[in-house]
C-alpha cells in the first residue's frame, strides 16, 4: 500500500507552517488517520506540512482556571499528564481509551479533533467540558466553542488554511466527578458509542450535569434534555436510569456494519447510565 | 529528500522519497528485516519499533518523519550476543509459536516495562492491545512479560 507522491516539509516555526498551509499544503500531525487514508488513496495531498516537529504546539499549560493543550500533544502525553489527571481527569481518561499504545504515542489531540471522525473519543469529553478550540491561520486567530466546531462527519468549522492551535478546557471545580464510558470496536478500539459525563454536587444535590455523546450520530453533541432531568436531584439509581433513557431521544443514529441504529441507541443509554453512576461516585 | 536516522545506535543517511514508509525503509533500504509487515493497516503491530523511546507502528509513518530521530528495532536489543531480558523471557516462557508477531510483541512489551516496571496482568494486556498474535492465544506472551518484569528486579 503505497500512497501517491507528495512533497514533504518539516518547518521549524509555526509561522512558516502557516504560510505553507496558506499556499495549499495539508497538515500532518501524528499521521494515525491521514496516513491510512493516503495508503488507501482516499486522500492524496500534494504537499504535507509536518506539524509534529513544531515545539511551539506541544504543551500543557494552566492559566487562570483554564488548561491549554497544544495541538500536537499526543494522546499518550494527555493520558499520563499529572496536571490533567488532577485538574481535568475526564480528558486524561478519554485519551487512555483511544486505540492502543502505539496509536496513542503518535496520534495528537489536534489531529483527532480536526479529523472529526464520528467514532472518535475526544469529542464526547470536549462537549461535556464545554471546551474551546483556538484556530490559527496566517492572518487569523479565533476561538470556537466545541459545540459549534463539529459540523458533520469529517466536517468542521476549520477553514482550509487554518490549524487547530490549542484545545482549552476548564480546571474541574471541587466536588466534580467525571467518567468516560465507551463500547470499544473490537479491532480498532474506536467508539461504537462513547459517553462522557461530569456531575457536580452541592449540599447533597446535583448542581451541574454535562453529558457529551460521540459515535451515535454524525456529530458529537451534549444531551441537554438528559442533563436537565438530573439537575437538582439527589442522583438515585432510578433518577439516573430515567435521565440516561433520554440521551438518544430524537437523535438520528448512525447505522453501519458494526452496529445498527437501534443497537447504538441502546448502547448510548447503557453507557450513559454507567458514566453518570461512575461520575457521581467520584464526586465524593 | 535527504534523511539522517540513528538506527540501533548506528547513524544512517539516505536520500528517500517522502512517500516511503518507515517499515519499508528499515527492511528494504537499511536491510533490517526483523520488523515485520503483517497487516500494513496499523492494526497488527508486527511492524512496531521504538522511535525516540516510544513504541510506534512503522507501517503508519513515513521515513522522512524519522529524520533526526533514533530508532530501535528488534535487532538492536541484544548486546554482545546476550539477549535482552524481554527476549530471554519470550524464549523461556514459549511466548511465540510461528514467531511472526514476535518482533512487534517484544518491542511493545519493552515499552510496557520501560513505563511500568512491575505491571499487573491487566496492564500487560492493555499494553499489548495494539499487537495481534494468531498462534499463541496470548497467555504465554503475558507470562513472558511477567517473567521479564520479575527477572529485571534481580
Ligand atoms: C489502529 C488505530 C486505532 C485507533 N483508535 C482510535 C480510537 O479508539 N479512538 C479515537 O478517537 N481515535 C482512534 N484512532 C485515530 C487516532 O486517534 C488519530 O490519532 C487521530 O484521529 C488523528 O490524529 P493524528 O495526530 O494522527 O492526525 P493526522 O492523521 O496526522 O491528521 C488527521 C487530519 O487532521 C488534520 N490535522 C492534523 N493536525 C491538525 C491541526 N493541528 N489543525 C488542523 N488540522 C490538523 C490533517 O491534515 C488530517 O486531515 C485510531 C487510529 C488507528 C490507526
Ligand atoms: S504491519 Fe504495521 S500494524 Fe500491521
Ligand atoms: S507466534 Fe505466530 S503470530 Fe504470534
Amino acid at each position: 500500500m503505497i500512497p501517491q507522491k507528495f512533497e514533504y516539509t518539516a518547518p521549524k516555526t509555526l509561522d512558516e507552517a502557516l504560510l505553507l498551509l496558506a499556499a495549499g499544503a495539508k497538515p500532518l500531525a501524528g499521521g494515525m488517520s491521514l496516513i491510512p487514508m493516503m495508503k488507501l488513496r482516499l486522500a492524496a495531498p500534494e504537499h504535507l506540512v509536518d506539524l509534529g516537529k513544531l515545539k511551539d504546539l506541544n504543551y500543557i499549560r494552566e492559566t487562570d482556571g483554564t488548561l491549554h493543550i497544544g495541538a500536537t500533544t499526543t494522546h499518550a502525553e494527555i493520558e499520563s499528564s499529572p496536571i490533567l489527571r488532577k485538574k481535568c481527569p475526564l480528558l486524561a481518561e478519554t485519551a487512555a481509551a483511544i486505540g492502543d499504545v502505539q496509536v496513542r504515542n503518535m496520534g495528537t489531540i489536534g489531529g483527532s479533533v480536526a479529523h472529526a471522525d464520528p467514532a472518535a473519543d475526544y469529542p464526547a469529553a470536549l462537549q461535556a467540558l464545554e471546551a474551546k478550540l483556538a484556530l490559527k491561520g496566517a492572518k487569523s486567530d479565533r476561538i470556537v466553542a466545541a459545540a459549534d466546531f463539529f459540523v458533520d462527519a469529517f466536517t468542521t468549522a476549520l477553514q482550509p488554511n487554518e490549524i487547530i492551535r490549542e484545545v482549552i478546557v476548564p480546571v474541574e471545580a471541587a466536588g466534580t466527578g467525571t467518567s468516560y464510558q465507551k463500547m470499544f470496536h473490537p479491532a480498532s478500539g474506536f467508539a461504537i458509542v462513547g459517553i462522557a459525563a461530569r456531575v457536580r454536587k452541592k449540599a447533597g444535590n446535583i448542581a451541574l450535569v454535562r453529558i457529551g455523546v460521540t459515535g451515535l450520530s454524525n456529530r458529537p453533541y451534549r444531551a441537554a434534555t438528559a442533563e436537565k432531568a438530573l439537575e437538582g436531584k439527589l442522583g438515585s439509581a432510578t433518577e439516573i436510569q430515567n435521565a440516561a433513557a433520554l440521551v438518544a431521544k430524537g437523535v438520528d443514529a448512525n447505522s453501519d456494519l458494526h452496529a445498527s441504529a437501534e443497537y447504538r441507541r441502546h448502547l448510548a443509554v447503557v453507557h450513559a447510565a454507567r458514566a453518570l453512576m461512575t461520575a457521581l461516585a467520584r464526586t465524593a | 529528500m535527504k534523511i539522517r536516522v540513528t538506527i540501533n545506535g548506528k547513524s544512517y543517511s539516505h536520500d528517500v522519497e517522502p512517500r516511503l514508509l518507515l517499515i519499508h525503509y528499515l527492511r528494504e533500504v537499511v536491510g533490517l528485516t526483523g520488523s515485520h509487515v503483517g497487516c500494513e493497516t496499523s492494526l497488527c503491530g508486527a511492524c512496531t519499533v521504538e522511535l525516540n523511546g516510544k513504541a510506534v507502528k512503522s507501517c503508519t509513518m513515513f521515513a522522512v518523519q524519522a529524520d533526526g530521530a533514533s530508532v530501535v528495532t528488534v535487532e538492536g536489543l541484544a548486546t554482545d550476543g546476550k539477549l535482552h531480558p524481554v527476549q530471554e523471557a519470550f524464549w523461556n516462557e514459549h511466548g511465540l509459536q510461528c514467531g511472526f508477531c514476535t518482533p512487534g510483541m517484544i518491542m511493545a512489551s519493552k515499552q510496557i516495562l520501560d513505563r511500568t516496571p512491575k505491571p499487573t496482568e491487566e496492564e500487560i494486556r492493555h499494553g499489548l492491545e495494539g499487537n495481534v498474535c494468531r498462534c499463541t492465544g496470548y497467555q504465554h506472551i503475558v507470562n513472558a512479560v511477567k517473567a521479564a518484569a520479575a527477572g529485571a528486579g534481580k
